[in-house]
């Protein structure tokens, strides 16, 4: 298979309006009569299903919670980059790019990237006049703060709710298409499944998961925007509803999946405290612009905080990187919070946490200042782990946060099944190995508002549809699959909850194939995935029927795609013989321990074709050029 | 320790449920609420009894899915948090706690502690929005807001949409929801040209919904998760009789 | 189109329609039904004057029939507000009632705002008071009325007040419906705010605070006429 990006060529600076003008319209009194499914109704779908829903379309649109407004985009803290450059240090469009593809360590396409930068300028317009409300100055203008390391101040924020407020923002817009009659709305409607009529997306079979009746719905377009996976690693700061099922059941459909291994770990996120938790939440990293990270110089050091000496500490990240400190980019950061753990310094009773110290700028700063910079941070963690941060320094540890990896899309952002459609984190394109801080909101906002919108029309215009419905063959075979895997769950009858087996897999996934990876330790992961894979079909216990509702059920075919998704996750971790980003294998480091890219093999993204249960995944290479930036070894020392 | 669970169980919409007594043996002061829920569940599911159903999902306190009422008190005894950021840690060992669905008529009760919410949906596609549509919109900074105006805004934006304020009014009433949205668009000069509209809008769909009407008791402000002020349906009460006085009815205009 | 209706009474029904605008017609009638009660304080603080005759001579210019038709102008807006503040309140109420079907096994209350809660009682408890008050000291039906010179149009007030709340039970409810109607004040004052949409972080605190003085300041005023009659303080 030739995967073709349709990217055009010529200066970066055009592409995009070249490739708007070079795309085919439809006529606005035709738009009614093509039906587009959205699934998902975070940044990335509740904006399309919006705007594409404002455009005149038909739009079906589907998530699995009670209400569009809860996707997990809700819980984005930080903020949302743009190159507005309203602080006039130096921040331009070109620059917003230039950085994304070097923080991406040279892993996306130049001109995806290009375009997101383009139109951060537009997102930030688009939602302060749908009444998000940013963080202002005095002037009444917006404000802007420097995040995740960024060298200008292109964050706009709306306290530490930035994600809330722009899903709100689209979730009002979607709401409002709702109301008009522009948007039919199926809430607590998961999609199981892709259906494909001759070639092309036609489709999609969902259970209702109030009544569980099985249904399929039929459209001339299929939008995935369903978020990413960070959830294999049972354990992360993502809901706990988020799941792959739709990118992977599509995935099995022909969607090629790339670079499934490019997973990022958040490093300041409260450490884990027993074997019921649930989930990991995170602490925001601006934290890390005041508090030093430290272990104990010795091994095994039990005594309280307080009372390990100033020469008894180690601040690991000042010694290793004086130049950026405390401040190094995620990876880094988590990368060396896992080996001070390794070298049993970890603190805190399971020994899988560093601290992260005000002491010093609270002596320097005043506890006031510290409490107005970052109270309500002070006040989670202080909900949470009932330590009080002011007196004693928290403890935290690197989670699994959001995955760089996703379905394969091409400039246009469709997949390699024609009709179907990936935006927002669902898909691979914009952030390489490596995502940014305040990058992710931008990307899903951009998919959404202002590229699918655009590049959707082309498809449908193009393409000749033939009249589907629900009683073709396709769309039975689709719907019998799912039925049967509904069945397979409940009649297993087993002995094990379904999370015992999940966090199994979790453990798994964590430990060969979190912060850092090996050959041997990924060969070892990949042969424990299909024995626990095999023991959950046969040993999960999931009680109750199918037509009802049913959260265990629900769970269960869930986490049986992840069982198969964390195979290919490891499969391609192993392919993958460099370091880059997220992606940190242990074999291919510099001499001073840092990651060492292989461009001359590795400069691709790594698309697989499923071929069948029990078959190898076929790898597919979509070459990386870099024509503007030119790849660089990254250093922060 | 050991807490003891008086749960409402309800299989469906259409039948009848009851409080059934459980114990939670062995509850860490580390877990959450609804992680004890869950070691709970894990249980009752290796006993081939069905797990309680409630609803949850970011479990950090920001999508508002998860909500029961604690001891009558909606999201339980700690003012300003979720269900899902309150710790066992505030409770004591043989604790008696009766979990029950949010109650009114709008929110019918689904399976167990699930309810349906749709109605909030229902009101925001009434007219809690600013009908700005994708691409028209002028440079960010082209219409300054007054720092005070945008962070109160904000204030009424933080409204998770949870339900508590409903569950617990005596009245069932929405209107804390209602005017938090109006708050949080009415502060801001983007949200001015359908301020009025946007009042008559969600107020006569919260009427449709057959939500009660606000009685001025406070119970909403107590019990709000993101501290979401009264003062909101002031303002919403506000809006919504200037619009009538002018004679608004609240239909979409285009 | 336009979505401007113009029929004022069409307007009108669909703004009593929206229990926003029943509050608002709450609001209003009780700043009037507020009012009065403070009138009629004033005017039976009088009973303290040195002169007995005094609050005679109040009530004679009251009823002389001169004064007639302001008078029952008067006492005509007064039914009118208290026939609309207590159907808008039963209608509130039920509907109120009616949105939460299914009640609690368990449910606490958590601010202490006992005044708003039971405004459903203090209310009704308060009419049925005003009632009795009224058959009592203006009509004549629960003891026999002294006129003056046997001139209805010059009551005897002073002694009326003294004979009745000589009877301890009449005292006793009088004092009971006193004490309910500075709780329905209490909170009806600062509420009818709230309800027009006049609310501020600032001021409202205040309001509430002025709100529990002046209902406090005529329960004490309204109770000490009984007490003082009680205590032998005011006599023939």
């Amino acid at each position: 298979m030739e995967l073709d990006s349709k990217s055009p060529d010529g200066p970066i600076e055009t592409r995009w309006e070249r490739q708007r003008f070079n795309l085919k319209l439809v006529n606005p009194a035709n738009k009614r009569k093509y039906t587009i499914i959205v699934v998902g109704t975070g940044l990335a779908g509740g904006s399309a299903a919006a705007s594409l829903g404002e455009l005149g379309y038909n739009v079906s649109c589907f998530c699995f919670q009670d209400s569009p407004r809860r996707a997990h985009s809700i819980a984005a803290q930080g903020g949302i980059n743009a190159a507005k450059n309203y602080h006039n240090d130096g921040d331009s469009v070109y620059r917003l790019f230039y950085d994304t593809v070097k923080g991406g360590d040279f892993r996306a396409r130049e001109s995806n990237v290009y375009r997101l930068a383009e139109i951060s300028l537009n997102i930030i317009d688009q939602c302060v006049a749908q009444g998000v409300p940013f963080a202002r100055e005095y002037s009444g203008y917006l404000d802007n703060r420097s995040f995740g390391g960024a060298q200008v101040s292109r964050t706009f924020y709306a306290r530490g709710q930035t994600g809330q407020q722009l899903l709100l923002g689209a979730y009002q817009a979607l709401e409002r298409q709702i109301g008009a009659g522009q948007v039919a709305m199926h809430p607590r409607t998961e999609m199981l499944d892709l259906i494909v009529v001759d070639g092309r997306a036609r489709g999609i079979v969902t259970r209702h998961l109030l009544t569980g009746a099985i249904e399929s719905h039929i459209a001339d377009a299929v939008v995935l925007a369903t978020g990413g996976y960070a959830n294999v690693y049972y354990l992360s700061t993502n809901a706990q509803g988020c799941n792959a099922t739709a990118i992977w059941r599509a995935h099995k459909r022909g969607a090629l999946f790339a670079n499934p291994c490019f997973t990022q770990i958040h490093p300041t996120c409260i450490p884990v405290s027993g074997e019921y938790q649930s989930k990991l939440t995170l602490m925001s990293e601006s934290l890390r612009n005041d508090g030093r990270v430290w272990v104990p110089l010795k091994k095994g050091d039990k005594r309280l905080a307080a009372q390990i000496p100033e020469n008894e500490r180690d601040y690991f990240l000042e010694r290793k990187y004086p130049s950026f400190g405390n401040l190094v980019p995620r990876d880094v950061a988590s990368r060396n919070a896992k080996q001070v753990c390794d070298e049993g310094r970890g603190v805190g009773e399971s020994g899988l946490a560093v601290y992260l110290d005000f002491r010093d700028p609270i002596q320097r700063l005043g506890k006031s200042v510290i409490k107005e910079r970052y109270g309500n941070l002070f006040d989670m963690y202080e909900r949470i782990t009932g330590e009080d941060p002011y007196q004693m320094p928290m403890r935290i540890f690197p989670a699994s946060h959001y995955t760089m990896g996703g379905l394969w899309v091409d400039y246009n952002l469709m997949s390699t099944i024609p009709g179907m459609y990936v935006v927002g984190e669902a898909n691979f394109s914009d952030h390489g190995a490596n995502r940014l801080g305040a990058s992710a909101l931008m990307q899903g906002l951009g998919d959404g508002y202002f590229v699918l919108p655009n590049t959707i029309g082309d498809y449908l215009a193009s393409t000749k549809f033939e009249k589907v419905d629900t009683s073709h063959a396709a769309v039975r075979d689709a719907e019998s699959q799912v039925a049967a895997i509904t069945a397979r769950l409940l009649g297993a009858k087993g002995t094990r909850s379904v999370d015992a087996c999940y966090r199994e897999l979790g453990k798994v996934m964590w430990e060969y194939c979190g912060m850092a990876r090996n050959a041997a330790g990924l060969k070892q992961a990949l042969v424990k995935i299909p024995e626990l894979r095999e023991r959950y079909w046969h040993d999960v216990k999931v009680l109750g029927s199918g037509e009802e509702l049913n959260q265990a059920l629900e769970r269960a075919g869930r986490v049986a795609d992840f069982f198969e998704l964390a195979e290919l996750i490891c499969l391609d971790a192993l392919n993958r013989n460099e370091s880059c980003g997220g992606h940190f294998r242990e074999e291919y480091q510099t001499p001073e321990g840092e990651a060492a890219r292989d461009d001359e093999h590795y400069s691709y993204a790594a698309a697989w074709e499923f071929r069948g249960a029990g078959n190898a995944p076929v790898l597919h290479k979509e070459p990386l050029t870099f024509e503007y930036v030119h790849p660089s070894q990254r250093s922060y020392k | 320790m050991r807490i003891i669970l008086h749960i409402w169980r309800q299989r469906s919409a259409g039948e009848k449920g009851r409080m059934v007594r459980y114990e939670v043996p062995n509850v860490s002061e580390h877990m959450s609420f609804l992680e004890m829920l869950d070691v709970l569940n894990e249980d009752l599911t290796m006993r081939g009894e069905e797990p309680v159903a409630f609803d949850h999902d970011c479990r950090e306190g920001i999508c508002g899915m998860c909500g029961a009422m604690v001891n009558g008190i909606a999201h339980g005894p700690l003012p300003g948090t979720t269900l899902c950021q309150l710790h066992m840690r505030h409770f004591k060992d043989g604790d008696e706690l009766y979990l029950e669905p949010w109650r009114a008529r709008a929110f019918p009760v689904v399976k167990d502690l699930v309810v349906d919410r749709s109605a909030f949906d229902r009101i925001i596609a009434a007219g809690g929005f600013i009908a700005v549509a994708t691409g028209s919109a002028p440079d960010g900074n082209a219409i300054p807001v007054p720092k005070d105006d945008a962070e109160k805004s904000m204030d009424a934006a933080a409204c998770i949409g949870c339900g508590a304020c409903v569950a617990m009014c005596p009245n069932a009433s929405a209107s804390l929801f209602m005017g938090a949205k109006m708050a949080h668009l009415g502060l801001l000069p983007q949200g001015q040209p359908e301020r009025e509209r946007r009042a008559v809008a969600m107020v006569a769909q919260a009427n449709r919904e057959l939500f009660g009407s606000c009685t001025n008791i406070g119970e909403c402000e107590a019990v709000c998760p993101k501290d979401i002020k009264l003062e909101v349906i002031a303002r919403m009460n506000r809006d919504f009789l200037r619009a009538k006085w002018a004679g608004e009815e609240g239909v979409a205009g285009d | 189109m336009s979505a401007i209706a113009i029929n004022p009474i069409y307007r009108a029904v669909r703004f009593y329609e929206a229990p926003i605008g029943k509050k608002a017609v709450m609001a209003i009638t009780g700043v009037m039904l507020v009012g009065y009660v403070i009138g009629h304080l004033l005017g039976n603080l009088q009973i303290y004057a040195s002169d007995p005759e005094q609050i005679n001579r109040y009530a004679a210019f009251l009823h002389n029939p001169a004064n007639a038709i302001p008078l029952w102008a008067i006492r005509g807006v007064l039914l009118a507000a208290v026939i609309l503040h207590i159907t808008a309140s039963v209608q509130l109420w039920l509907q109120n009632r009616a949105a939460r079907p299914v009640g609690y096994v368990k449910k606490d209350d958590v601010p202490a705002s006992y005044a708003a809660r039971t405004m459903i009682w203090s209310g009704p408890i308060v009419g049925a008071f005003i009632v009795f008050h009224v058959l009592h000291l203006t009509v004549g039906a629960v003891l026999p009325l002294e006129d003056i010179n046997q001139n209805p149009h010059t009551p005897n007030v002073y002694e009326n007040v003294i004979l009745g709340f000589q009877n301890p039970w009449i005292s006793g409810f009088y004092i009971l419906a006193m004490i309910l109607l500075c709780l329905h004040l209490y909170h009806g004052m600062w509420s009818m705010f709230q309800s027009v949409g006049i609310s501020h972080p600032r001021y409202t605190p205040k309001l509430k605070k002025g709100a529990a003085i002046l209902a406090i300041l005529i329960a004490i005023g309204n109770c000490s006429i009984p007490i003082a009659v009680m205590a032998g303080l005011l006599h023939l």
